[in-house]
């Protein structure tokens, strides 16, 4: 069988959602190997693009940080129904990272103490209707949808972020190894 | 010396491993720079044999290599898929058993149990993580405890008490509720016969038991297992000395 002469490119999706964006930042980090990976793929629903929802049939979904609120929810089953592969992209949305660091305490007590007046005599927590509610502890990705692949690091490096693309695209199993491997 | 002979050597893997009587598995083959993966051993204290993560198979058998002695002529099986998956699992389930950041940890690369998931290829720790609520105790001057990277290997416990022969760490509770416990009226560390010269305080395979004004000393790219993985330092896990000093740290290398 011949390869098509100009295969469809890959549509990637990618969010952020409690996270910082330097999962983002690393992978723009990738520098001039971006020109290659433009001419494979091209991008979907992601803050590079500014598209508001995704489109069906995503190849790949990169989820960058940890599920700490309802709006995170939606958005990353929204990612995990239209893609065909779901990648937690780096620390917190493998293990909840920093923002997990808020999973000791009661989310309750958390606001009260955080949004109370100066005398600490009354609270004014925000509920404006459209602020998503959290929820009760940060939950790492794979707590909430199927994840089909992990991509460790804090965030995971520009290198690290290649080889796991380069893998991908060109068929094989990807495989993260020293000194490619890190959890920092 | 000993001599190599059949009378003193078994296989691990195939490959012959000399030993001397008296010698455990893991002993052996770390002198003949054989690696098995390891987090409750140290060269200078007692094996404990709890954390199992250098089970290997003994003439068909499970054993813990750190306590199981060398015999002529068993056959052990170390370095296989299978028994790799399982330490995987433990591995994963220490993670999730704990609160084990490493982003903000500062035994990040100088860290036994980060550089064990790395050598396995540990990407995610799978199982639902427990985030359990335990506490900080920074009451000592010079040194501090954190309970929630401890992986109770009793590492501490057994330094402290054949080496600096205070008994200040013992552990306490069953099953889940396991914990180091600080042996001092208050049950805090400030209150304890601990000091920072302490081979308990050194001995710590991850960031549990830190030392207080020292963090971060050493850039990231020279810290111990930032230039070769765990398996590649068998030297060094053989012939490391309380206490601990990162061979980056050091003048020669």
């Amino acid at each position: 069988m011949n390869a098509p002469m100009n295969p469809r490119k890959l549509r990637i999706t990618t969010t952020s959602l409690s996270g910082c964006f330097g999962c983002h930042m690393s992978f723009l980090d990738i520098d001039e190997r971006l020109l290659e990976l433009a001419a494979l793929v091209e991008f979907d629903r992601s803050p590079i693009t500014d598209i508001k929802h995704c489109s069906q049939h995503c190849d790949l979904a990169l989820v960058e940080g940890g599920v700490c609120n309802a709006e995170n929810v939606h958005v990353l089953r929204e990612l995990r129904a239209n893609a065909k592969i779901l990648v937690a992209f780096g620390a917190c949305a493998v293990n909840g990272g920093l923002p997990a660091q808020r999973n000791h305490l009661d989310v309750g007590k958390c606001l009260s103490q955080v949004y109370r007046t100066p005398d600490g005599s009354a609270t004014a927590i925000p509920d404006d209707p459209e602020l998503p509610l959290l929820l009760d502890k940060v939950y790492p990705v794979n707590e909430v949808v199927r994840v089909d692949y992990f991509l460790p690091g804090c965030p995971p490096s520009a290198d690290t972020i290649w080889k796991f693309l380069t893998d991908l695209l060109t068929g094989r199993t990807p495989r993260i190894e020293h000194p490619l491997l890190k959890f920092d | 010396m000993s001599e190599t002979s059949n009378a003193n050597s078994f296989s691990i893997d195939g490959q012959r491993i000399p030993f001397t009587p008296g010698q455990t598995i893991l002993q052996a083959a770390l002198a003949a720079g054989v690696y098995i993966p390891h987090l409750c051993h140290h060269p200078e204290l007692k094996p404990h044999g709890s954390c199992k993560l250098c089970t290997v198979i003994v003439n068909g058998r499970n054993g813990s290599a750190c306590t199981q002695m060398a015999m002529p002529g068993i056959e052990v099986e170390n370095n296989s898929p299978t028994l790799n998956d399982r330490r995987r699992v433990l591995l994963q389930m220490l993670f999730v058993e704990g609160n084990h950041f490493c982003p903000g940890c500062e035994k990040s690369g100088n860290c036994q149990l980060q550089a064990l998931a790395y050598d396995l290829e540990m990407l995610a720790p799978h199982f639902r993580h427990a985030y359990p609520v335990r506490p900080i105790d920074t009451t000592h001057p010079d040194v501090w405890l954190d309970l929630n990277r401890c992986i109770m290997c009793e590492l501490c416990v057994r330094a402290s008490r054949d080496i600096d022969g205070k008994n200040v760490f013992a552990l306490a509770g069953r099953g889940v509720d396991s914990h180091i416990v600080v042996n001092s009226p208050s049950g805090r560390l400030g209150d304890s016969a601990l000091s920072i010269d302490d081979a308990a305080v050194h001995v710590c395979p991850v960031g549990a038991i830190m030392v207080k004004r020292v963090g971060y000393a050493v850039p990231i790219g020279e810290r111990q297992f930032d230039e070769q993985p765990i398996s590649r330092q068998v030297d060094y896990l053989a012939t490391r000395h309380i206490p601990i000093v990162p061979v980056a740290a050091t003048e020669e290398r």
